[in-house]
């Protein structure tokens, strides 16, 4: 294993409809924003990692060259990441390898997307090849709902059980994101709201769904060496990295029990030395776009067993006053800029075990997962953080 | 109130030519003649569809070519009823996986040839496990779409 890492900082743009900034002025926003809760400067900086995911949803193709200045990333090494809705956390893993490997003291992670500046789902749809899968995968929500669904009748779940366990998903991460300054959508929705939305692609309806959101995320790593050299006490130090990857073909692999998730998660947890994750963590930022695919992940991660996590959705087990409180801050249900995605779900991680989420904050939290997924039901990204060492 | 800022509307259009090279083309050649292709591993003996020229898990050539069958069964199916930019099928349709009968991955395409347009009829009449068979397009030209969908038996 190489050296420990730590992130020391977390800076966010305020994440929505953000038509009021061109897209280099947003990534600008988080990366200032990491610099004044850190009090470092770009200067302090061996090397820039940012991604998105992919280029092409703003109509721009090399994001990395389009927001060298944005980042202050001139006369530095500059690395770009991309692994589709991964892409945030597989740029945490970079920043992470970079310094583990003893070549670098401090990494400026970036992560972005402006969604409403293109068409989501038409660019996500060219993530396939145009003679085969591109017909049919039908966006983000034609593959995901179609893993949920098979996900349900695998395990012989009750179809009304399922809905009425996404819905209170829906429900609680929507009531969380008030609690969040950076969230995007900020709107009470009931049960009732969510069961009645209009079907997008069965059986996820449109508030099961995460919007468009535009927005950016900035993360300072640093190499022990430099958290002693900086004095800091409160930082998220990386206890376990997981990544996996599969085949290519949507139907090639089994989706109901998604072994890159497992893999990932299982990868993170023996380096981290994790044994009983439901109870040896105390926060998770699970990357949500979908509330049915949510569940999934609980049980992928080892969270409840193969088929259970409707029952203690619906217990609350998951809940923000739960055993194991997931997406507390609202998660991507609520806030969807993807490039950004994942580093948000790092950094919202970072910052629980730093005592920093505020208003989201899980009292006492020391141990937190964060996760992105991606592809065409192809990646799996984790890290875990905790407040020692 | 918050004050509005211009915008701009542009597009990108750039044109391709994608080589299919031997497999596709040759799987393609069967579409326009009705049948699916798929090619048979040596080494884990899995019968894979669309045909490959290798099989992704054991990395070796996979030239034993096989007509796969025109039924299977339903494994995962998804209704969708939203539209985006380019969208090359009309919504609503239905996404879905088919295992083919004899081969040993599921096959992404459509399903149909019933009514769409009521979506709780849908769901009451889909169901996993269900069988299904291939319905083709009486103007094939070499295309994915040369199979319309895969209808219910
Ligand atoms: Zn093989």
């Amino acid at each position: 294993m190489g050296r420990p890492v730590a992130i020391i900082g977390v800076g966010q743009t305020n994440h929505g409809r953000r038509m009021d900034v061109c897209y280099p002025d947003l990534v600008r926003e988080a990366v200032v924003r990491v610099y004044e809760e850190t009090g470092l400067n770009p200067d302090d900086i061996d090397g820039v990692v940012s991604g998105t995911m992919p280029s092409m949803m703003e109509g721009v193709a090399l994001t990395h060259f389009y927001f060298a200045d944005a980042m202050k990333a001139g006369g530095k090494p500059i690395l770009k990441t991309e692994t589709c809705g991964s892409t945030g956390v597989s740029i945490a893993h970079t920043a992470y390898y970079w310094i583990s490997s003893g070549m670098a003291d401090l990494i400026l992670a970036v992560g972005h997307e402006k969604m409403n500046e293109g068409d989501s789902q038409a660019t996500m749809t060219t993530v396939a090849e145009p003679f085969y899968q591109r017909y049919f995968i039908a966006g983000a929500p034609g593959v995901f709902s179609m893993q949920s669904q098979m996900w349900s009748v695998r395990y012989g779940l009750e179809e009304e059980k399922v809905r009425d366990a996404a819905a209170f998903i829906s429900v609680t991460h929507h009531d969380s994101a008030f609690d969040n300054p950076y969230a995007h959508i900020k709107m009470q929705v009931t049960m009732e709201d969510v069961k009645t939305s209009r079907v997008i692609t069965y059986p996820v309806r449109l508030l099961d769904v995460c919007p468009n959101s535009d927005g950016a995320c900035a993360v300072l790593f640093a190499s022990d060496k430099m958290v002693k050299k900086l004095g800091l006490d409160k930082v998220a130090w990386v206890k376990g990295v997981g990544y996996r990857g599969e085949e290519y073909y949507f139907g090639d692999s089994d989706k109901a029990v998604w072994q890159s998730a497992v893999e990932a998660a299982r990868q993170a947890y023996d380096m981290a030395g994790i044994k009983d994750p439901r109870k040896e963590l105390d926060v998770a930022e699970v990357y949500n776009p979908f509330t049915f695919q949510e569940m999934m992940f609980y049980e992928c991660f080892g969270f409840c067993g193969l088929g259970e996590a409707p029952d203690l959705v619906l217990k609350g087990t998951f809940a923000r006053n739960g055993e194991l409180p997931c997406d507390p801050s609202g998660g991507t249900l609520c806030t969807n800029p993807i490039g950004a995605t994942g580093l948000i779900r790092t950094a919202e991680a970072a910052l629980q075990v730093m005592g920093k989420a505020g208003d989201h904050q899980i009292p006492g939290a020391k141990t937190a997962l964060s996760h992105a997924m991606g592809g065409v039901d192809q990646f799996n990204g984790i890290m875990i953080v905790g407040s020692e060492l | 109130m918050a004050k509005e800022f211009k915008t701009i509307k542009t597009e990108i259009r750039l044109p391709y030519e994608l080589a299919y090279g031997a497999t596709w083309t040759r799987f393609f050649e069967g579409m326009e003649n009705e049948i699916i292709y798929g090619t048979k591993c040596s080494k884990c003996g899995r019968v894979l569809v669309p045909a490959r020229s290798f099989c992704p898990r054991c990395f070796v050539d996979t030239d034993e070519w096989v007509e796969t069958a025109q039924e299977g069964v339903l494994t995962a199916w998804s209704y969708v009823n939203y539209k985006y930019f380019g969208q090359p099928i009309e919504p609503p349709f239905i996404g879905a996986l088919i295992r083919l009968d004899g081969t040993d991955v599921d096959f992404l395409h459509l399903i149909g040839g019933f009514d769409l347009s009521d979506f709780d009829l849908v769901r009451k009449t889909v169901k996993n496990g269900m069988r299904v068979k291939a319905a083709w397009s009486n103007e094939r030209k070499g295309h994915i779409l040369d199979l319309k969908y895969f209808e219910p038996v």
